[in-house]
């Protein structure tokens, strides 16, 4: 396994990690999202580019129609106007449920995703079983749902939707439901997979520290109306931490924006 | 991302520990072992012989007291010795074989039928609002309402006995796979639209399985309702023509005022209600619910 990380690294393309110009891999232009007429629109005219190969988190409170902006971008919801252009066929998306169907095994989950995408059924068993040794699950591929636990579960979900095969990866506060230390160790896990992969992701979170952690950049969202209000370029070096100084002091410089901007709703 | 490929792989290998370590602490306990042969016995098969045991020895109480006359309480022996010439002649064979092959072949009807009924009322709305409480209100209708009319209609026939299983059976299968429809997470839908499946792929790959815990609790209470349909029907539809079944048994002992009669059938009616159960649906059941962890045991 480890030989094989090394292998695939040396021979992924060279843009891994280094966005490259040319063709974003989501554009989101203009984008409103109105449930209720006379309430203030959840989305209110967002604009969002990711470049190939960027890690953008979005950070927000809850309500602040974040998790709106990932389904309308994953073609979930329609925009009530605006548009939406994503470069991969079908970007995969990730919940906060790890959402692992418990009639089939880790395996048979990530097979369904290859199966959906026509993988023929003789690659579909070789293929998942990779796939999870991707997400240090090796072996774990006739287990049960009910036997993961629920840092296995988030990783076989990671590994089905690496298996959509997509080079836009999404994901809504996938992490949310975890313990503070599997989650920090699947922060790790998450940062190689998507430099080994050359990913472009939208992490949705509500976790500044979080966002800090992974994100090359940070995108805060303002409440009703739902829209970017700042962002922050995260220039701190990788690898890092929850625990980075740069971390903290970022992260602690967002709050105080996070702050500012729910204590507007109070007044 | 200025990490060298090298490097990457050695914090690989760092996660790879901590998360095998997490994983073996995390992960849920594997199965306790089977208990033995000798503790399943008793565990499994004790209670329910001493609880007959118990039965049988109040019945023997209450024939020596003579609370009843003996024409209307035989005694534990007479009903044996009915119960065992029935089985030497093999009439109870008989009467059991024809029943049973009626309630299956009934019970097969019904499954297609009702499968296609509760499918088609979860694909059309119009079809849930206008046919959906006829088809609750006919569960709590009792079966043996429709024997009259089914015997107008066919006369005494097995298509008469047929139709009062269907319209016993159809209800509880379509009504059973509708509510096992209706509680499929959204959620899973919506991981099947995430991952490009057609409409026909999320119906066989994540609909189907997903609502099959309450199909199942719909077909067991089908046969149940099936089964017991067929004995009213039988009970009522009797004719030299037609096999003798053994709701036909009981309306033998019940013409010729032999209790004993009536018991053995009674208990053959039971017993091949408990050995379906038994042997079909709970292995199916439990088979399901311990795939998707959702028994405790």
């Amino acid at each position: 396994m480890t030989a094989n990380v090394t292998a695939e690294t040396l021979a992924a393309p060279q843009e891994v990690g280094h966005p490259r110009a040319g063709v974003p891999a989501v554009r989101v232009q203009q984008v409103s999202q109105v449930f209720e007429r006379d309430r203030p629109p959840v989305l209110d005219r967002v604009d969002l580019t990711v470049r190939p190969g960027e890690f953008v988190c979005l950070l927000g409170a809850s309500g602040c129609g974040k998790s709106t902006l990932l389904n309308i971008i994953a073609g979930l919801t329609e925009p009530t106007s605006g548009t939406v252009e994503v470069s991969a066929r079908r970007p995969a998306l990730m919940f906060q449920e790890p959402a692992l169907l418990p009639w089939l095994t880790a395996a048979g989950n990530v097979e369904l995703a290859l199966r959906a995408r026509g993988v023929g059924r003789a690659e579909r068993r070789e293929e998942a079983l990779r796939l999870l040794a991707l997400v240090n699950l090796e072996g774990a591929g006739d287990k049960r749902v009910h036997e993961l636990s629920g840092g296995m579960r988030q990783r076989v979900a990671l590994a089905r939707s690496l298996a959509q095969d997509s080079s836009v990866l999404l994901m809504d506060e996938p992490f949310a439901a975890l313990d503070a230390i599997t989650r920090d160790v699947l922060h790790l896990e998450l940062a190689r997979v998507w430099a080994e992969q050359g990913l472009s992701v939208v992490f949705v979170t509500h976790n500044v520290r979080e966002a800090v952690r992974l994100g090359q950049r940070v995108l805060l969202m303002g409440s009703r109306p739902g829209r970017v209000v700042r962002e922050w370029q995260v220039d701190l070096p990788q690898p890092r931490t929850i625990e980075s100084p740069g971390v903290g002091a970022l992260a602690a410089e967002i709050t105080t924006e996070l702050h500012r901007e729910i204590s507007r709703h109070g007044r | 991302m200025a990490a060298s490929p090298v490097r990457t792989d050695a914090r690989a290998g760092g996660t790879r520990d901590v998360e095998a370590g997490l994983d073996a602490l995390d992960s849920a306990p594997t199965l306790p072992s089977r208990p033995g042969a000798g503790q399943r016995f008793v565990r499994i098969v004790l209670p329910p012989v001493v609880f007959l045991a118990a039965v049988v020895g109040i019945w023997q109480l209450a024939y020596v007291a003579e609370v009843k006359p003996s024409y209307a309480l035989p005694s534990p022996a007479d009903v044996f010795d009915v119960f065992w010439s029935s089985l030497t002649d093999g009439s109870a064979f008989e009467a059991v074989w024809t029943s049973l092959r009626r309630g299956g072949v009934g019970f097969a009807l019904s499954l297609v039928i009702g499968t296609a009924l509760g499918l088609a009322m979860w694909w059309s709305r119009w079809l849930r609002a206008a046919v959906g409480p006829i088809v609750s209100g006919l569960q709590s209708l009792p079966s043996v309402a429709w024997v009259p009319a089914a015997i107008i209609w066919f006369g005494l026939s097995n298509a008469a006995i047929y139709t009062v299983v269907l319209l016993g059976a159809v209800p509880s299968i379509a009504n059973g796979l509708l509510g096992g429809l209706k509680q499929v997470p959204p959620l899973f839908d919506r991981v099947g639209r995430v991952l490009g499946l057609s409409t026909l792929g999320r119906t066989r790959h994540v609909l189907l399985p997903a609502a099959l815990p309450g199909y199942l609790g719909g077909l067991r209470q089908g046969w149940a309702f099936a089964w017991r349909s067929l004995m009213a029907a039988e009970l009522i539809t009797y004719s030299p023509q037609l096999g003798q079944g053994l709701g036909q048994l009981l309306n033998v002992g019940r013409e010729l005022s032999q209790m004993s009669l009536v018991i053995t059938s009674i208990a053959l009616i039971l017993a091949v209600g408990i050995a379906i159960e038994l042997l079909v649906f709970a292995p199916i059941e439990r088979r399901v619910l311990t795939r998707r962890g959702l028994t405790i045991g």
